[in-house]
């Protein structure tokens, strides 16, 4: 059921230590922030297959964010340097699959920093409702009925 | 260690029966989410057998009501929705334990603290709860019967810091039997404590309190000391680790040396001629000296940015004739050792702010203008001028301001209250007037005088006429209108009170500056791997709950390095550290969180991929089988290996991919 009003929907994978932390922070201090994202905890950012952002994105998620914590700061000692190189690789496919890279976005939050999951969140919302929905679900459908409806190739076009 | 149990091959899955309970936290979730509407959804998702609405989950009747529902109905999944799994999910994991469940069945859904504290539009809150509770329902369908891996401490601690909270922590964990090593950079443990006079609000005396400690620090069979040393590296994790400590060298032999002193008298510097940190240079020492007369341990050190020899290499080296045990080492080098400690206590305590921050109050241009500490050691009777209160030309003031709130309470330089300086420069205020018979007035926003016995003194200080004038302080000049004002220092403040702007001449200005986080508490944090607040003092894992463990486990804070504090509330917190590490240290071993990651041996192609991803060196290739395996005692469980398997044969125990992705699809579903 598509919703009436579009709103963006943004899937978040969050690391225990530093940001999944940082939002409980901002839980605690009630900093009010938009309710479009949705968040999955993992061990650490390190843990974001970047599957598990592709297969967000066609199950219909408009965005996807990303929070681990800060260089030097990994629980893990040097998990978020790994997101961080794998993002970058993502970042080209993104944009080979002809979505803008901009939808996936990664950040590193401190356990301390409420304010700052709450700032990127709304910036992140801002920036997914000015790009518009993403679709991927409706795109596909619209792709596989297109292929269905394909000729066959024309066979004397190598000759 | 106990077998890899958790290998055991997956279960043949039946339709799992899922019990699913969201809680109203009082009005706290129900005010904003629309609880019985995310039960009724729950209860029409395919797999949940019944869905209910309560209260209180956590309480008692909450969690007897899962255990009761567990067993008649014959649930084998569980999902609550309520607070931050951070919080509770222990408390949920013991009461599925408790009617036969493997603990391992639950998930949590977080709608407190990400939603109903965070969102205030009731159908926003509502929906999103409602996708959070299906991504979990679907996830915990794929969840897997575990059993937490047990890992056995080592039973010594490691104290850095020796302050009052580290010399407070050390003896505890000592006398409790366990081996402590106490860490101090400075030549001497004491701390601050060490450097002042007397303590409020009873007015003993602080080297009267302190020194027995720390003698008892020194004498305890069951403690290293090592001072003027430094904590360089941190490894390993709770129970096991391995700290490197670097011992700088104070070209004394420290076995040997009684801190007899005949090498200060014999030293070629006839006088004290380098600032004394201890007297806050307002004396001063020579190149080879004590620290302070209770210093421990009693053995000299010899600054080698002053001494002649070790700077130059030409002196007398009077001090080696006078040491008739020999216990002058020139060529002493640093060492680095390596110890294993169990649990860490950090006790690095605070930095003053530097009131040449603040200009207006003229620190630093005014010679009358004093902190606090240097005030402090003004009237210590073993202090720089035998405890007379003397201006820096000699004179007895006749009157003295004390300006409070000097870097705290300030947007400019720290928003928090540093929460010992009114006491502080009440205390003083008393005692300048004791030793120098002057006028004390003190500038305050208000008085916080919150401990036991501390509006008494308040009280006190009213009755017995020290001055109080609310308004926080413009500026300090020695800038005259009057003849009255001529050869004073003049303190300008609007009188809140009295509802005007005041100039008031006076002899001598006390700074009451406030603490901040050591200057290299950062550098600290990363050594340890703690959190810092913004401000830099290290973070808690809970302001009420946690307030000494951090987020790292096995690694525990005391004292002022964790925010302001007195000396009281510093004690306490100090044993608190204590008996948080001994209770670890005492049980013998931790049980960790089953969230290692496996190698499905059937499918691992020996690519190597994985082995250089591992910061803990866990993953080894089986040569002869051309296959990689994951030692489950080093594995710390952070999935970085999961996510870069190219095979997708390696898995991490409860964060499975199929659980992972059944939460995506769960947050996605439209309902």
């Amino acid at each position: 059921m598509p919703d009436a009003v579009w709103e963006p929907r943004i899937v978040a994978f969050f690391c225990n230590w530093c940001t999944y932390t940082a939002a409980d922070l901002a839980g605690v201090s009630r900093l009010q922030y938009a309710p479009n994202v949705r968040v999955i905890r993992l061990m650490c950012s390190g843990r974001v297959d970047p599957q598990f952002i592709l297969e967000a994105l066609a199950k219909g998620a408009d965005g996807v964010l990303i929070g681990g914590c800060h260089f030097g700061d990994c629980h893990y000692v040097e998990g978020n340097y790994k997101t961080f190189r794998r993002m970058r690789m993502l970042n080209r496919l993104l944009l080979a699959l002809g979505i803008e890279p901009e939808r996936v976005r990664l950040e590193w939050i401190a356990a301390s920093e409420g304010d700052k999951l709450r700032h990127v969140v709304n910036e992140m919302v801002d920036r997914i409702r000015a790009l518009g929905p993403l679709n991927l679900p409706e795109r596909f459908q619209s792709w596989n009925r297109e292929l269905s409806h394909q000729t066959p190739p024309c066979e004397g076009v190598l000759g | 260690m106990t077998p890899p149990q958790n290998h055991a091959p997956k279960a043949h899955r039946a339709e799992p029966r899922i019990g699913f309970y969201v809680c109203h936290c009082g009005s706290n979730i129900a005010d904003t989410v629309d609880c019985a509407e995310i039960a009724r959804y729950a209860a029409s998702l395919p797999g949940v057998i019944l869905a209910r609405d309560y209260k209180y989950m956590c309480s008692d009747p909450g969690q007897e009501l899962i255990q009761q529902d567990i067993r008649e109905y014959q649930l084998d999944r569980i999902v609550v929705a309520s607070c931050s799994p951070l919080l509770h999910e222990h408390t949920f994991r013991a009461a599925l334990a408790r009617a036969g469940l493997n603990p391992f069945y639950l998930q949590m859904v977080n709608i407190r603290e990400h939603v109903s504290w965070v969102h205030k539009n009731r159908e926003a809150a509502t929906a999103k709860a409602r996708d959070l509770a299906r991504a979990a329902i679907q996830r915990v369908r794929h969840h897997q019967a575990l059993q937490p891996i047990r890992v056995p401490i080592r039973a010594e601690a490691l104290v850095l810091g020796g302050g009052i909270a580290g010399i407070h922590a050390a003896l505890l964990l000592a006398e409790a039997g366990k081996r402590v090593i106490l860490v101090e950079r400075q030549p001497s443990i004491g701390g601050h404590m060490a450097q002042l006079d007397k303590t409020f609000p009873t007015l003993d005396c602080a080297a009267c309190i302190l020194t027995p400690k720390m003698s008892a620090v020194r004498a305890h069979p069951n403690i290293t000391l090592w001072t003027y040393s430094e904590v360089i590296k941190v490894e390993g994790y709770v129970g096991n680790f391995t700290v490197t400590v670097r011992r700088k060298p104070r070209y004394i032999n420290e076995a040997l040396c009684v801190g007899c002193k005949q090498c200060v008298d014999a030293c070629v510097f006839k006088d004290g001629k380098f600032p004394d940190e201890f007297n806050a240079g307002l004396s001063h020492r020579k190149p080879i000296y004590l620290p302070f007369p209770q210093a421990t341990p009693q053995v000299v050190v010899i600054d080698p940015d002053r001494c002649l020899n070790l700077k130059t290499g030409k002196c007398k080296k009077t001090c080696v004739e006078a040491c008739d045990r020999n216990a002058i080492v020139f060529d002493q080098q640093p060492e680095v050792h390596e110890v294993k400690v169990g649990t860490i206590i950090v006790a690095t305590g605070y930095d003053l702010f530097d009131p040449t921050r603040l200009p207006q109050y003229g620190y630093g241009r005014y010679p009358n203008v004093f902190t606090t500490l240097e005030a402090e050691r003004l009237v210590n009777s073993s202090g720089p001028t035998a405890g007379k209160v003397r201006l820096r030309d000699g004179r007895v003031p006749r009157s003295v301001g004390i300006i409070l709130c000097v870097g705290s309470r300030d947007h400019r330089t720290h928003p928090w209250c540093s929460r010992t300086c009114c006491m502080h420069s009440m205390k003083l205020a008393l005692l300048i007037r004791e030793h120098a018979g002057a006028e004390v007035t003190i500038f305050h926003m208000d008085i916080r005088s919150a401990g036991k016995g501390y509006e008494e003194f308040y009280d006190r200080c009213l009755r017995e006429g020290i001055q109080f004038i609310r308004g926080r302080v413009a500026e300090v000049t020695d800038w005259a209108m009057t003849a009255k004002e001529e050869g004073h220092l003049v303190v300008r403040v609007e009188d809140t009170l009295a509802g005007f702007v005041r100039r008031i001449p006076l002899d001598m200005i006390v700074l009451a500056v406030g603490m901040e986080p050591q200057r290299d508490a950062r550098e600290l944090r990363r050594i340890l791997n703690i959190s810092c607040s913004n401000e830099g003092w290290f973070l808690e894992r809970h302001p009420k709950l946690g307030p000494v463990i951090t987020f790292t486990d096995g690694i525990f804070l005391a004292g002022c390095c964790q925010g302001p504090k007195d000396i009281p509330d510093t004690v306490a917190q100090a044993g608190a550290a204590a008996a948080e590490a001994l209770a670890l240290m005492d049980r013998g071993y931790i049980e960790q969180e089953p969230n290692t990651a496996y190698i499905d041996p059937d499918h691992c192609c020996g690519c190597k991929s994985c082995l250089p991803l591992c910061p803990y060196s866990a993953i080894q290739l089986d040569e002869t089988q051309g296959r990689a395996f994951i030692n489950e005692a080093l594995c710390k469980g952070c999935g970085a290996c999961v996510a870069a398997c190219p095979s997708g044969s390696i898995q991490q125990h409860l964060f499975e991919d199929e659980q992972v992705f059944a939460e995506i699809d769960g947050v996605l579903s439209y309902a």
